[in-house]
């Protein structure tokens, strides 16, 4: 039987190797621009504007026309060709909208407003604390959850812990990239964002909950066997499954990534990213995590370095 | 083959056609009539703002931080916002509460959001109108004087041509004006008999301009109560200014009607009964407590009883819809058929089996969509997708158990229940925490107009909830029925067919 479980070590440590720069992007991020991920106006409150010309424009000289009407903190960029612009400043009533662009369609012919979204600064605030709230419920949720589903089994509280922890890793891993990819290509978290990641925590639990319920079939079937061994063997047993899922759902989204409008490609990178962030955290984070406990490696690592400092001391 | 199994089979068979027949593209839409219960129901794919373009925008009521807003208050805006969005002549505007102080306004189609912004937040006109002899049913527009000229009728030197009712116009009874359902005016010192009304014809309302006696700045207060039999009535009181105009009219007037008008449209045509001088009198009638409730809530916030502003607009314009609509149509049938290849290559005849399943999932969850109806948008297609992974997934999960099972070396028959039986419990707990995620996401969505959001946890909720039955039951049956009708033949060969 291959032995998964025995090499956690390195699995946490890919782990490891994934979050950290993850982790110092969002700090770079935090001391860039005030928060872990560039966000868009939907959390920080403003406007965009979305236009397109007849003829190719450079946004450069777009941005010009706002700045030089008091909109310093504009920023323009050109999307699906060079003849549509994107315009992000603050707050823009319509009236002000209405003369930039009738100033625009001076300077650069005929100009068609594709979209318009405006987002006033309490709500934005409003909306970031209501999304932390949503996140927080349904981790508390689903962990009540499977310590419920799970109450038949010895230790099921750590079922509900270890199936948290390893969406806990893919919120990380996710955020993370996200924040790299915020500060190399600027993107930025919309919520459109708040729903991918609400979806990856679902997708890893629903991943994590199908080799849990393997060990929660096989411990009573297996009384005697180490536990190791039974985790191991139901890891096993389940990654037929879990490849194939796997293989099914990455092709969906890789077909959407290149055929899908360009408005929804970032939701669908990070819904890549967090799915097979979520398939590795099943078979890698959850499980081997839930041997590590039951062996109280965590105390026994503590101890250790306790005692290697006190040796040095 | 097992008389459960023929049963089932037909179940899935009717609900198939009756899906096919909801998604059919030009449904004619419901039109049942038995008896007293009446079917109407047009069957249609509702297209969210971002697939067709148009405008969503929040209104917040403009008040001092850290004060409330009165509930009532909320609600008689979002049904003054609700009648002037209805004035847009928009195909299916949306307006509704969120939260405590918000009102979404969705406008699909809108050629100009600016200007139906402007007239959003304008502010409207209440005005007690001269019906003369005419009772003028809730919900009538009306022309009035001083909405056309700014003017009350009394000041005007050559009388409109209110109180006659001339008579090339052709009269028909009014079916709301039975007597006991005519509310009646009167001070509020008085008491007044309920006297029967005969039935009163209406002229064509439309040529007519009714004077107005005066207007929502006149009035002073206005309450629910109760007369004699308690049953609700509405109390006003009238500013002095308001109290002497209307002294002057109601008593050179009895007998006549005096209806009130919000923006123009009747919301309540009572008939004077008596004189009105204290500045304070009653509206009776047979009123619902709800009705009175409503028309006391128009009397008292004519205006907007709240000023509104713009706190979130999203405007997407019609070409930018047209393409997402055309991109995630196709994105939706790549997805599909990479899945239906997928379970084809590797599961070979379960995976026939487990691709009609999914078809009829795809047919009965937009069947779904158009029924209830769901609003789709682009994240909400995505939920769909979601979906669909999530049904495979089942699928995925059975096979692979049957698999291990025959390994094992089981029985056949015995292993193929062993996959349905034994993949259960997986199934049904990944998708209630899915379920649990849904719930979430909705509530979130729900608290500040993210409507996108909230279109995402919809179908994907409709979408999983699907697919326990087609990835369970409708597989289940087809393949007890596949190995029934193809017997030993078949199993013969199982080893190949099901990619063991």
């Amino acid at each position: 039987m291959t032995d998964i479980v025995g090499k956690r070590r390195w699995y946490f440590l890919v782990s490891a190797l994934i979050i950290i720069p993850g982790l110092i992007a969002m700090g770079i991020s935090l001391a860039r621009y005030g928060s872990p991920l560039r966000l868009s106006i939907d959390f920080t409150g403003g406007a965009l504007l979305e236009l397109a010309f007849e003829r190719p424009v450079s946004s450069a000289e777009v941005r010009e026309i706002f700045v030089a009407r008091g909109y310093t903190d504009t920023t323009a960029q050109n999307t699906s060709d060079a003849n549509t612009v994107l315009v992000r400043s603050k707050d823009l009533e319509s009236t002000e909208k209405a003369t930039l662009e009738a100033v625009l369609a001076e300077e650069f012919g005929p100009v068609k407003e594709l979209r318009f979204a405006q987002v006033g600064p309490t709500v934005g605030r409003e909306v970031t604390r209501s999304a932390g709230i949503a996140v927080a419920a349904a981790a508390i949720a689903i962990m009540g959850f499977i310590i419920f589903a799970w109450r038949k089994v010895p230790n099921a509280w750590r079922y509900g812990l270890c199936a948290t922890a390893a969406t806990l890793h893919d919120v990380l891993v996710t955020m993370g990239l996200f924040s790299i990819l915020g500060l190399v290509l600027g993107w930025e978290a919309d919520s459109l964002f708040l729903t991918a990641m609400l979806t990856v925590t679902g997708y890893s639990v629903q991943d994590t909950i199908v080799v849990f319920d393997r060990i929660r079939e096989n411990t009573p079937k297996r009384r005697g066997e180490p536990y190791e061994l039974i985790v191991n063997r139901s890891l096993l047993e389940t990654l037929h499954r879990s490849l194939a899922t796997q293989l099914n759902a990455i092709f969906i989204l890789v077909a959407v990534l290149l055929f899908g409008g360009s408005n929804i490609r970032q939701f669908i990178a990070t819904l890549l990213i967090g799915l097979i962030s979520g398939t590795y955290s099943s078979i890698f984070t959850a499980v081997p995590l839930l041997v590590v406990w039951e062996k109280g490696e965590v105390g026994a690592f503590f101890r250790r370095l306790l005692g290697r400092s006190r040796a040095t001391a | 083959m097992q008389q459960r199994d023929v049963t089932l089979l037909m179940v899935i068979i009717i609900l198939v056609g009756i899906a096919a027949w909801v998604v059919w593209p030009n449904n004619p839409g419901l039109h049942v009539q038995v008896g007293p219960l009446n079917l109407k129901r047009e069957i249609k794919v509702h297209r969210g703002l971002d697939l067709q373009g148009g405008m969503q925008i929040v209104l917040e009521a403009d008040q001092p931080a850290g004060q409330t807003v009165d509930g009532d208050a909320m609600a008689a805006a979002k049904g003054i916002v609700e009648s002037r969005v209805n004035g847009l002549g928009v195909t299916e505007p949306l307006v509704q509460l969120a939260g405590t102080n918000r009102i979404v306004v969705e406008l699909p189609g809108i050629q100009d959001p600016d200007q139906a912004i402007a007239t959003l937040r304008q502010t409207g006109l209440l005005e007690f109108i001269d019906a003369g002899s005419t009772f003028l049913p809730p919900g009538l527009e009306v022309r009035t004087s001083y909405r056309e000229t700014g003017e009350f009728g009394v000041v005007t030197p050559t009388p409109i041509p209110t109180t006659v009712l001339s008579p090339t116009q052709t009269l028909t009874p009014t079916a709301t004006a039975t007597p006991t359902l005519t509310p009646t005016l009167a001070p509020t010192s008085e008491v007044s008999p309920t006297a029967a009304v005969s039935p009163t014809p209406t002229p064509t309302p439309q040529r007519i301009v009714f004077r107005s006696i005066i207007t929502g700045q006149h009035l002073k207060s206005a309450q629910v109560g109760q007369d004699e039999y308690a049953r609700p009535e509405i109390d006003f009181t009238l500013t002095d200014e308001g109290a002497k105009i209307f002294a002057d009219f109601t008593s050179a007037n009895v007998g006549s009607y005096l209806a009130i008008a919000m923006d123009g449209v009747i919301i309540s045509c009572p008939r004077i009964e008596s004189a009105i001088t204290e500045g304070s009198g009653r509206i009776t009638g047979e009123f619902q407590l709800s009705e009175a409730r409503s028309i006391v809530i128009q009397l008292r916030y004519g205006a907007l009883p709240v000023p509104l502003k713009v706190i979130q607009n999203n405007t997407i314009g019609p070409t930018l819809g047209q393409e997402s609509v055309e991109k995630s149509t196709r994105v939706g049938i790549i997805g599909v058929i990479i899945v239906l290849l997928f379970m084809l290559v590797y599961y070979r005849l379960h995976g026939i089996v487990a691709d009609v399943a999914l078809l009829i999932y795809a047919l009965v969850t937009f069947a779904l969509f158009k029924l209830i109806p769901v609003t789709l948008t682009l994240p909400g297609i995505t939920g769909f997708l979601f979906s669909v992974g999530t049904a495979v997934d089942a699928n995925i999960l059975i096979f692979e158990r049957m698999k291990e099972e025959l390994r094992q070396g089981k029985r056949f028959s015995s292993a193929i229940q062993a996959g349905f039986d034994r993949a259960w419990t997986s199934i049904r707990d990944s998708n209630l925490s899915t379920f649990i995620t849904c719930a979430i996401l909705y509530w979130f969505g729900s608290n500040f107009g993210a409507s996108m959001v909230k279109g995402f946890a919809v179908t994907l909720f409709l979408g999983v909830l699907v697919s326990m039955f087609t990835a369970i039951t409708v597989t289940r049956t087809f393949i007890r029925l596949l190995y029934a009708i193809g017997g030993e033949k078949l199993r013969e060969n199982t080893q190949w067919l099901i990619g063991l």
